[in-house]
């Protein structure tokens, strides 16, 4: 499976102007290739992922095109896209919790929905109950309610059904944000199974936590404010990103076994900017420490080497300066300090 | 300033003027508010136009409307408009004062139940399910049938009395959602007393609910106020919309075709709660965004 | 399962004492003698008073302790005795209103069933068509705010006496005697055919409304919203959401079971059709105290079985509420 998205903007219509939650992002992923799409909240990664497969009335397509497998999505078009929908991309909703209807039993929801997809609910059972097994739901839930069930069976349901039908791109928005840290570990870990054993070859994993990303993406890709900052391997986002706002993000990760003595867990001051009226240039201008005069103009989306692509005029020197877990290091480069750094002492 | 009060300043001047925005265009509140506001005017006016005692035989017996008798008269020459605008009186009285007393009874309980919980709210409940079962009609003709005098007050009264249980429910239920909230908590634990918290904290929270609380019971009164005059226990004086329409029943303005005695009591009720419940609606969308077609 | 119905069982039955404790109690809070109020505004000849008098003071236990009027009156209920009617010479109330019962609910249990119904279906339409929701809605709340009486009025005048289709008044034609002729059927049919329309026309349209309502709000739930997303045609999440949205309405059904009542009551006067409507009025206009209390008492456990029969249908309706009672799985 491939999937170009190209200068994709979708707006949303609201009363007192259009909200640009998308305002022209760009990539792709191969064959197999997880992609973990991270950011604040309101940067637009949940409008990329619905978008992708259900435009509501309030969205509308501005422009750029979404081609998959060759074939270009006609994601304007609602009633077109139905025949796209959960064969060739599907979705884990952020709302799983409450996805299952409620006064149908889960089996016989799933018998009907899947029939109405063609598909013989007779036939399909068998690697049904299958895959309830490998997410650790026994057979019996298909005759339960659910009401039934608790918040993380729900979530791991939702997840079979979402990828019965074995989609080329399934999208996962913020499906371990409800759960405890064991649920998200698991939750996890049967994404990746899925993954391995072909259900579904690949994935955009939304999230607010990169922690998770960590584990099991293979490429990360950090919005700000409806654009993409970065996009690279997992690895090297982690040690070598070259955007200031990714690199503040993850230096704002507490690190497990570590204790800081004089250190303050650093956040990144400020607030993203209003997507009703957008400044022009770079959006990520006002909060940056490393932000100067030629940022007033967009920086475009370029591949810096193979895999790797930003948006920053002073990507080079981000580059330089080494150690990405020390915020000191970010800040040593630009003007301002955002933090004190002491020592760092391991446990 | 406790934190709700806080929090509902800051967020209320943005959302007053939001408000008002909406309120002067919405279709739906502009038609029912002129409707309601026409036929305030004829309460109003009316009486001085014509008058006098509206039971009063003036005109020509059972006379379909012309120049002088816009609504024409009775089967005994009682002037039909007059009666309507004074009806209309009676009508609007009925039901705000109706609907005003049920709305404070349903706050109380609501408010009440909703907020203490425990074994309170139990008693409450269980009361209030008992009330909202009976019909309210029935037990409002068992206790005015043994009136001898009967006023538009009275009437009122045992209307507001009668018709408070699913209001008390409804607030009982927002009141709920409300009291598990942070800055409802951040009250309790600061030892605000709880008279203060409901008042100070969650009803401001939830006026606009309140409000369109209070128009549904104002309607609803009007309606059983309506039936009960209809069943011949309405005010012994004066006159009413329901009133005028048993008067009609009864001295055969039906098989006379005295279309003009009975038909434009019905449109009054008719449209004044039919505005009303559009009003709601219409409120309804305005405060809450997500119910706005865009 | 038990629990619940008994715990509604025990909530209705309260609700009845309270109610005929109510009815028992009201005509001794109002000031004077109950018995000198019945007989003042009844036109009996003077010689007759005293006989009167004593008759009504022996049947209204006034002699007797409060206590012992009260447990009197629930002695005689349960036996089915509901005193007798002044204003029918003396024919005991019970027997009275069983004979204007059928009229009521002949009215009554077709427009409830049908409106529900066909209301229920229409909004499910409404809700779809934007064309028909627009030309209906105005219609709807029209229907809805429309007080019973005057609807069975505009009725009955614009079919009766303007067009002169079907017959005003009556429950049948006055010159037939009741028999089980073709004849006579087809009388009772005319006659039932305006008070049924004005009912159903006024229920129909809250029903119809509330479901709109409903159904709007069940196309934008979150399960709607999965479903589309996975591609399920809109026939299928329209199927769920319809399923979904009568569960309130079937809730509504009982709260509004008072209302309804009243509503058939008034629309029987305007007809003058044998309910207990019509009987209602007389009872009010004659000051006969039994019958108007009688009446109150059946419209009183009429109502609650009503709703116990609602919560009963509800159970079945709402597989969630089989699942509570059962204990769910964590």
């Amino acid at each position: 499976m491939s999937l170009q998205v190209n200068d994709l903007r979708v707006y949303y219509r609201t009363l007192a102007g259009d909200v640009k939650a998308l305002d022209g992002v760009t990539f792709e992923i191969a064959d197999g290739e997880i992609m973990g799409l991270a950011g604040e909240s309101g940067c637009g990664k949940t409008t990329l992922g619905n978008s992708l497969v259900r435009l509501d009335g309030r969205m509308k397509l501005v422009g750029g095109t979404v081609t998959l497998d060759g074939v270009s999505l006609p994601i304007a078009d609602f009633d077109e896209m139905r025949h796209f929908r959960y064969r060739d991309i599907s979705i884990i909703p952020q709302y799983a919790m409450s996805a299952l209807n409620p006064t149908r039993k889960i089996g016989k929801m799933i018998g009907e929905l899947v029939e109405s997809r063609d598909v013989r609910y007779r036939e399909i059972r068998p690697e049904l109950e299958r895959r309830l097994s490998l997410v650790g739901l026994g057979v019996d839930v298909l005759e339960r309610y659910p009401i039934e069930l608790s918040g993380g069976m729900k979530q791991r349901m939702v997840m079979v059904v979402s990828t019965l039908l074995d989609p080329s791109l399934l999208i996962a928005d913020e499906i371990t944000s409800a759960l405890d840290v064991s649920s998200q570990k698991a939750v996890a870990q049967a994404l990746q199974s899925f993954r391995d054993h072909k259900f579904v070859r690949s994935m955009i994993v939304v999230t607010h936590d990169v922690s998770i990303l960590y584990q099991i993406a293979d490429t990360l890709a950090v919005m700000y404010a409806g654009r993409l900052a970065e996009k690279a391997a997992t690895d090297v986002m982690m040690e070598r990103a070259r955007h200031p706002y990714t690199r503040l993000l993850i230096a704002s990760l507490p690190e497990v076994g570590v204790r800081y003595d004089e250190t303050r867990l650093s956040g990144i001051p400020g607030t993203p900017p209003s997507l009703l009226n957008p400044p022009t240039g770079c959006r990520f201008r006002d909060r940056c420490p490393l932000a100067i005069e030629k940022c007033a103009e967009e920086p475009p989306f370029v591949e810096v080497e193979p895999g790797h692509s930003v948006a920053c005029w002073r990507s080079a020197e981000v580059a330089a300066a080494g150690d990405a877990m020390t915020v000191g290091a970010v800040s040593a480069v630009g003007d301002a300090a955002i933090a004190t750094v002491a020592n760092r002492t391991v446990a | 300033m406790t934190g709700g009060a806080i929090v509902a300043s800051t967020e209320s001047v943005g959302r007053r003027r939001e408000i008002l925005y909406f309120a002067l265009r919405g279709k739906k509140v502009l038609i029912s508010s002129s409707i309601l506001i026409f036929f305030a005017v004829i309460a109003v006016v009316g009486p001085l136009i014509r008058p006098g005692d509206p039971n009063a035989f003036v005109g020509p017996l059972a006379a379909p409307p012309d120049g002088q008798y816009w609504f024409g008269t009775t089967t005994f020459g009682q002037d039909v408009f007059a009666q309507f605008a004074s009806g209309l009186r009676a009508t609007f009285t009925a039901g705000l004062l109706g609907g005003s007393i049920a709305a404070l009874i349903g706050m109380v309980v609501g408010f009440v139940a909703g907020y203490r919980g425990g074994a309170i709210d139990e008693i409450l409940s269980m009361f209030t399910n008992i009330i909202l079962v009976i019909p309210t009609l029935a037990l409002l003709i068992v206790i005015t049938a043994y009136l001898s005098a009967r006023g538009i007050f009275v009437e009122a009264l045992f209307i507001g009395l009668t018709s408070w249980p699913w209001a008390a429910r409804a607030i009982r239920a927002q009141t709920f959602s409300l009291a598990s909230r942070d800055f409802v908590d951040l009250a309790r634990i600061s030892g605000v007393r709880s008279v203060r918290v409901i008042f100070s904290e969650i009803a401001p929270n939830m006026s606009s609910y309140l409000f369109l609380t209070f128009i549904l019971l104002f309607g609803g009164a009007i309606l059983i106020a309506a039936s009960l005059d209809f069943i011949g226990l309405g005010p012994t004086e004066g006159t009413s919309l329901g009133l005028m329409m048993y008067n009609a029943v009864a001295w055969s303005a039906l098989p006379l075709g005295m279309w003009w005695w009975f038909i434009p009591p019905g449109i009054g009720i008719t449209a004044i709660v039919g505005a009303l419940y559009v009003l709601n609606v219409g409120l309804d969308e305005i405060f809450n965004p997500r119910l706005r077609e865009s | 399962m038990r629990r619940y119905f008994g715990r509604k069982l025990f909530i209705y039955i309260l609700t009845f004492i309270v109610a005929a404790t109510i009815d028992w109690l009201i005509p001794r809070l109002m000031p004077g003698n109950p018995v000198q109020a019945l007989l003042s505004r009844s036109h009996v000849t003077p010689e007759a008073l005293p006989a009167l008098q004593a008759y009504y003071n022996n049947l209204f236990g006034l002699d007797q302790s409060f206590l012992q009027q009260y447990l009197n009156f629930w002695g005689s209920l349960l036996h089915g005795d509901l005193g007798r009617s002044v204003y029918l010479s003396g024919s005991p109330v019970t027997k009275v209103i069983m004979g204007a019962l059928p009229y009521t609910l002949g009215l009554l249990i077709p427009a409830i069933l049908l409106s529900w119904w066909v209301g229920n279906k229409f909004g499910a339409i409404a809700a779809r068509r934007k064309w028909l929701d627009n030309a209906f809605l105005p219609l709807g709340y029209i229907l809805t705010a429309t007080p019973y009486m005057w609807l069975g009025i505009v009725i009955a005048w614009v079919l009766g006496t303007v067009f002169l289709i079907l017959p005003i008044s009556g429950g049948y034609s006055y010159a037939m005697e009741p028999s089980l002729t073709l004849a006579f059927i087809g009388s009772l049919a005319s006659h039932w055919v305006m008070p049924f329309l004005s009912l159903f026309l006024v229920m129909f349209g809250g029903w119809a409304i509330g479901m709109r309502n409903m159904i709007i709000y069940e196309l934008d739930a979150d399960y709607s919203n999965y479903l589309t997303s996975l591609g399920a045609p809109s026939s299928l999440v329209r199927r769920y959401a319809y399923r979904n949205a009568l569960l309130p309405q079937v809730t509504g059904l009982a709260l509004q079971l008072g209302v309804i009542v009243a509503g058939a009551l008034v629309t029987e006067i305007v007809f003058a059709y044998p309910g207990i409507g019509k009987l209602l009025l007389a009872a009010v206009q004659n000051q006969d105290y039994f019958l108007l209390q009688g009446i109150f008492l059946f419209v009183i456990v009429g109502v609650l079985i009503a709703n116990f029969l609602v919560d009963i249908a509800y159970v079945f309706v709402d597989p969630r509420t089989r699942v509570g009672m059962r204990g769910g799985t964590a």
